[in-house]
């Protein structure tokens, strides 16, 4: 992929985040915490769990298709950070022999369990914070979090880190094309032309936050940003706060793919 | 209220690698004029503008804006008396959507709600960005980006306005509305450019700088059609005054 894609790659997600859903609506703190309990209920399964995490796939389901995000996009997404997971775990088999369950006559260790589960759990995650992303803008995340009492010097790296993030590609973006336009072949493609260029762009991104600061005095800062957005928690964000913890709750401390299982066996017996 | 004057005594300034950017600059703007101030490149003009609020001290010399002394102390009363529009909007427009970065100053003053709202109304209807107010920065065009930087100044009701090349990145009609903008502002306006046109449009006055000190000062009319004057500091008639 080139610099470009990428860059426009990233700016979908963020353009992802300005449409209008009901998933869009919903109060940005609600989204935060939801997604935080959500995080922390599935790391908490043990590391051979994996039948009773299959149901809490439904939360990202749910949000992509409320939020009309797009599914290969999200897909794809989870994929290039996917090599992450799969080092985690790729030994597993090899040192975890044990054998705990035969399905279909093949004997399944509990180092392949374990590897399984990581991934689900990966996915799990991975999709949760991509879409809460994906449907809550940027600033929104970072008004919620002070909200919930994040310290004003955290929230407002953040608030910058955002806002100055498309910035400084763009102008990567442009010292590349530059580069790429006056190199023929490998020549000035190579380590010692990049290393330059990034001390380039570090002396720009120096000066820039330099009139950044300045402009931000010229206009009375004085260390804390402050904001006007009231916030107000209307019907559906109660509403989808109480079913996402309700169904958490479920799915957490009631083997609900077991129960299932069993009224299916029966079923047909 | 006519004390909203710009005073510089003999003002000397070098950066801290030993370029010599102002050398004994004086000159005095007074209530309600519009100057321009132009230069070549390197002039001095950013360094100047830098002192109108305080960004920079004067090395020697004294900065009076108002009736305040420029001093480490009073540097944040100056800064709510003069807004500066930067060169980049990008470094000017700091905040996560259009309507925070406008409301940024408003809220700073300790403005209550309803006024920091009428504010952000009025400094976008000025500039007709109005519809733009919920949009990020970075998907805004670079006409659009100007316009609110200079909103997000405007908003601050300054008394005295400073702009540092305001067209610079303005197609032409947009050229225009803000000309035609600039006018209708009635306080103190100064302004650095190397569009001279603007400058003769909007400006009564206009000082030359050059090595960080005066080479000329007085009504643009005058200096704009001084042609060796001009070509003396690298820059040449206004193309509406080559015509004739």
């Amino acid at each position: 992929m080139t610099f470009d894609e990428s860059y426009f790659s990233i700016g979908r997600l963020d353009r992802l985040s300005y449409e209008d859903t009901f998933v869009h609506r919903l109060d940005s703190r609600i989204k935060v915490v939801c997604t935080m309990l959500f995080l922390f209920t599935v790391i908490s399964f043990s590391k051979y769990e994996v039948v009773s995490l299959i149901p809490f796939f439904l939360f990202p389901v749910l949000l992509t298709t409320l939020g009309e995000i797009p599914v290969r996009f999200l897909v794809r997404k989870i994929i290039i950070v996917s090599p992450f997971a799969i080092f985690i775990g790729i030994f597993n088999p090899f040192l975890d022999t044990r054998i705990v369950a035969v399905i279909a006559g093949i004997p399944v260790s509990a180092g392949w369990l374990s590897f399984i589960s990581i991934l689900t759990k990966f996915s799990l995650t991975i999709s949760a914070a991509l879409l809460l992303i994906a449907t809550t803008s940027f600033p929104g995340i970072c008004h919620a979090l002070r909200r919930l009492g994040v310290p004003a010097i955290f929230v407002a790296q953040l608030l910058f880190l955002y806002r100055y993030l498309f910035v400084l590609l763009e102008e990567t973006m442009r010292i590349i094309r530059a580069r790429d336009m006056r190199s023929f072949g490998k020549r000035g493609l190579g380590m010692k032309v990049a290393v330059r260029l990034i001390g380039t762009l570090f002396l720009r991104t120096v000066e820039r936050a330099e009139r950044i600061y300045s402009a931000m005095l010229s206009r009375g800062f004085s260390g804390d940003i402050p904001s006007l957005k009231k916030y107000q928690l209307r019907r559906p964000d109660a509403l989808f706060a109480i079913s996402t913890i309700a169904f958490i709750a479920l799915f957490r401390f009631v083997p609900v793919t077991e129960i299932l299982g069993r009224v299916i066996q029966e079923f047909f017996q | 209220m006519s004390h909203h004057f710009v005073d510089f005594k003999d003002v000397f300034y070098h950066y801290p690698d030993g370029t010599r950017a102002l050398n004994g600059i004086s000159f005095r703007i007074v209530h309600g004029e519009s100057v321009g101030i132009v230069g070549a490149n390197g002039s001095g003009k950013s360094t100047l503008l830098l002192h109108m609020n305080g960004y920079l001290m004067p090395g020697s010399g004294t900065v009076t804006i108002g009736d305040v002394l420029l001093q480490r102390s009073t540097a944040a009363d100056i800064r709510k008396r003069v807004g500066i529009v930067f060169q980049f909007p990008d470094d000017q427009l700091f905040m996560p959507t259009v309507f925070d970065d406008v409301a940024f100053g408003p809220l700073n003053l300790g403005l209550d709600e309803e006024s920091v709202r009428e504010r952000v109304r009025n400094a976008l209807n000025m500039v007709n960005s109005y519809d733009l107010r919920d949009k990020p920065p970075h998907h805004l065009s670079g006409g659009q980006k100007s316009s609110v930087a200079i909103a997000s100044v405007m908003a601050m009701e300054p008394d005295i306005l400073v702009m540092d090349e305001p067209a610079s990145n303005l197609d032409p009609k947009s050229r225009r509305s803000l000309i035609t903008m600039l006018k209708t502002f009635v306080h103190t306006k100064i302004i650095a450019s190397h569009d001279l046109d603007l400058i003769l449009d909007v400006c009564q006055r206009c000082i030359v700088i050059r090595d960080g000190a005066v080479v000329a000062d007085g009504a643009s009319k005058d200096i704009l059609s001084n042609k060796t004057l001009l070509e003396e500091n690298n820059l040449e008639l206004p193309l509406s005054l080559q015509r004739c």
